[in-house]
């Protein structure tokens, strides 16, 4: 187990303060004038060498990330952009970051800057998130006020500016490209790529966005080492990582954990383990909302990291694990997955508009069974044409979750239809 | 839908203005479009809640705006309520984790005891009722959003019960409502007991 010298987020449950002095207490902001004057090849090469890889689904490498900025000054400004639109089904981990050590993401934003030529941070909060907005607002006035943005970031000569950007309740906006347009002031909805953000991102500028977990653990790595940081977990999978447990376990929680480390043990250890014991586990889904579930089989030997679930057909995505026991029903879950999607998609591409109310309304007939088997696999198809034909991921992350429902259980989904075909008497 | 009767016109109070032109501040010059969500969300709430055309028009006035682009964020994010709301809005995420722990017994606590379908305002005027997607505290589920407070780890009883207060006119403390004080799991941490 990762022992709590190592953690990197000593306040996540709340317990001290999240004020500049109790930030100051824990670490925060120690040294990081010496930081900054290392130079962004160095904070950049850091990175890379920590085997970072980001935090918000993606799991692009982040030092390679920012290396795609102009390496010089191109006469425009260069900005990061921090995602912490959170609404990713299962996931809550960047609404602790923010609301018990926003400090440690304003510190983060200041050094991510220095690693990779940005001036000025916006950081995009989801809009119900109205008190940790509160906070991390204060955060940045307080850290202005200490002169450690600014002007002359920690008196280091380095000019950043950090500014809040509240959004209003549009998941979509969790897309980078949709988050820049939104930022911009317009409807979310994301761009074609190329131009990438690195070269032509907000107001045309040359943007990085990552996500609040990727940056808030920047100074910290930056302080004790990558090589610390990299000891944790496997190979190409390293470091802490924040896991949110939800669903049906005895203690739902949030907890800091080596990488890697094995799902039971995660859940028993921290999360008092299934209800009703593990032998009561009927599917996970492992990484929040959209990436496929896992059924217990699997769950019983797999790793919590970026390639061991992928090998599942599966992915750690935010690392939001959503614990299903035996009582579920599996067909309903993801029939509510699927309608969240329908109601979250922007109605830009036609595939993802049409195809996720199509989709929805199919599933909701599975949970009943008023079906016919054969739709299982037209419901397939019609998931193979929406994955992959839209401009932004979230016709996959539609698609995703039922194409794990079939994968593992469509001996379920038949089960109800036949079962319904054989009460219900033919029509006269 | 019954007829919205919108006000003539709408006007930020000074405090409000100043507000406004502090967020303005935050964007580039030339950039100032990037303050109308925020600027929409001001004018909603001085005007108990909701955006009417009035307060659209005026926040493309300030930001020097087509009125179409305002109005088109104004209907694509979920937060702007076109119409009038209760004196309380309380949001029920229903999302699948909240689901799995029981949202759909608060969602019916809240709609049996406030005697409104989702989607609808008590005859008072206290309370409008909403059904919404993941509102990010999945580990704290369920959870309901009243107003700008998040409350957490409910069930029927402690619904009831912070209903029963904001019926009063009082307001009961956010958070967790079964002794648990953040993300941690129930009965206390199982990392940083030393609390480094
Ligand atoms: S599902 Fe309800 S808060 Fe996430």
């Amino acid at each position: 187990m990762l022992k709590d010298q190592d953690r990197i987020f000593t306040n996540l449950y709340g317990n001290q303060g999240w004020e500049l002095d109790a930030a100051q207490a824990r670490g925060d902001w120690d040294g990081t004038k010496a930081l900054i004057s290392k130079g962004r090849h160095w904070i950049c090469e850091e990175i890379k060498a920590s085997g970072l890889r980001g935090r918000g689904g993606a799991g692009f490498s982040t030092g390679l990330k920012w290396s795609f900025m102009p390496k010089e000054p191109t006469g425009r400004m260069h900005y990061l952009v921090v995602n912490a639109d959170e609404g990713e089904p299962g996931t809550c981990k960047d609404r602790d970051m923010m609301r018990n050590e926003p400090h440690k993401l304003v510190e983060g934003c200041l050094l991510a800057g220095a690693g990779m030529g940005a001036n000025a941070a916006y950081i995009y909060i989801r809009g119900e998130f109205y008190r940790e907005a509160e906070h991390l607002q204060a955060a940045i006035d307080q850290a202005y006020e200490a002169g450690l943005i600014g002007k002359n970031a920690c008196g280091s000569g380095f000019v950043f500016d950090v500014y809040l950007h509240r959004g209003a309740g549009a998941y979509i906006c969790g897309e980078e490209m949709a988050l820049i347009e939104s930022l911009e002031g317009k409807k979310g909805q994301p761009r074609l790529k190329p131009p990438f953000p690195a070269a032509m991102g907000l107001y045309g500028c040359p943007t990085t966005v990552n996500n609040v977990e990727t940056i808030a653990v920047v100074p910290t790595i930056l302080r004790r080492g990558a090589s610390w940081f990299s000891a944790f977990g496997r190979e190409n999978n390293t470091g802490t990582k924040v896991f949110c447990i939800s669903g049906h376990v005895n203690n739902p929680c949030n907890v800091e954990e080596e990488m890697s480390i094995p799902l039971r043990e995660l859940i028993e250890r921290h999360a008092g383990g299934v209800q009703g014991g593990w032998e009561n586990l009927k599917a996970i889904i492992p990484g929040g909302s959209s990436v496929p579930m896992l059924p217990k089989s699997i769950c019983d030997n797999v790793l919590m990291d970026y390639d061991s679930l992928r090998e599942q057909q599966s992915g750690l995505g935010t690392a939001a694990v959503i614990v299903m026991d035996k009582s579920t029903d599996l067909i309903a879950a993801i029939a509510r997955l699927s309608k969240f999607y329908k109601h979250e998609s922007c109605g830009q591409c036609t595939p993802c508009r049409e195809g996720t109310g199509w989709m929805w309304r199919v599933m909701e007939r599975l949970v009943t069974g008023d079906a016919e088997i054969n739709e299982i696999d037209s419901l397939l198809e019609v998931s193979k044409q929406i994955e992959g034909h839209t401009i932004c991921a979230l016709g996959d992350a539609a698609a995703w979750p039922i194409q794990g429902l079939m994968r593992h259980f469509r001996n379920e989904v038949e089960e109800r239809i036949l079962s319904k075909n054989k009460v219900t008497p033919a029509a006269a | 839908m019954t007829d919205i009767i919108q006000p003539d016109s709408f006007e930020f109070t000074t405090d409000m203005l100043s507000e406004a032109n502090k967020i303005i501040a935050r964007y580039p010059e030339g950039r100032q479009a990037s303050a109308v969500m925020p600027l929409l969300d001001l004018a909603q709430r001085q005007n108990d809640g909701w955006l009417p055309r009035a307060a659209m028009d005026h926040v493309a006035d300030i930001l020097g705006m087509p009125k179409i682009r305002v109005y088109e964020v104004a209907t694509f994010y979920t937060m702007y309520n076109l119409q009038p709301v209760g004196e309380h809005v309380v949001q029920v995420c229903t999302t699948t984790p909240c689901a799995l722990r029981g949202a759909e017994k608060v969602l019916h606590t809240i709609k049996t005891e406030l005697g409104v379908e989702t989607g609808g305002t008590t005859s008072d005027g206290k309370f409008t009722v909403l059904e919404v997607e993941c509102l990010g505290a999945c580990v704290n589920a369920p959870m309901i959003q009243i107003d700008d407070d998040y409350y957490e780890d409910l069930d029927e009883l402690s619904t009831k019960k912070v209903l029963d207060s904001f019926k009063k006119g009082e307001k009961p403390a956010p958070g967790p409502q079964n002794g648990r004080t953040g993300s941690e799991p129930k009965g206390g941490p199982t990392v940083l007991t030393g609390n480094i």
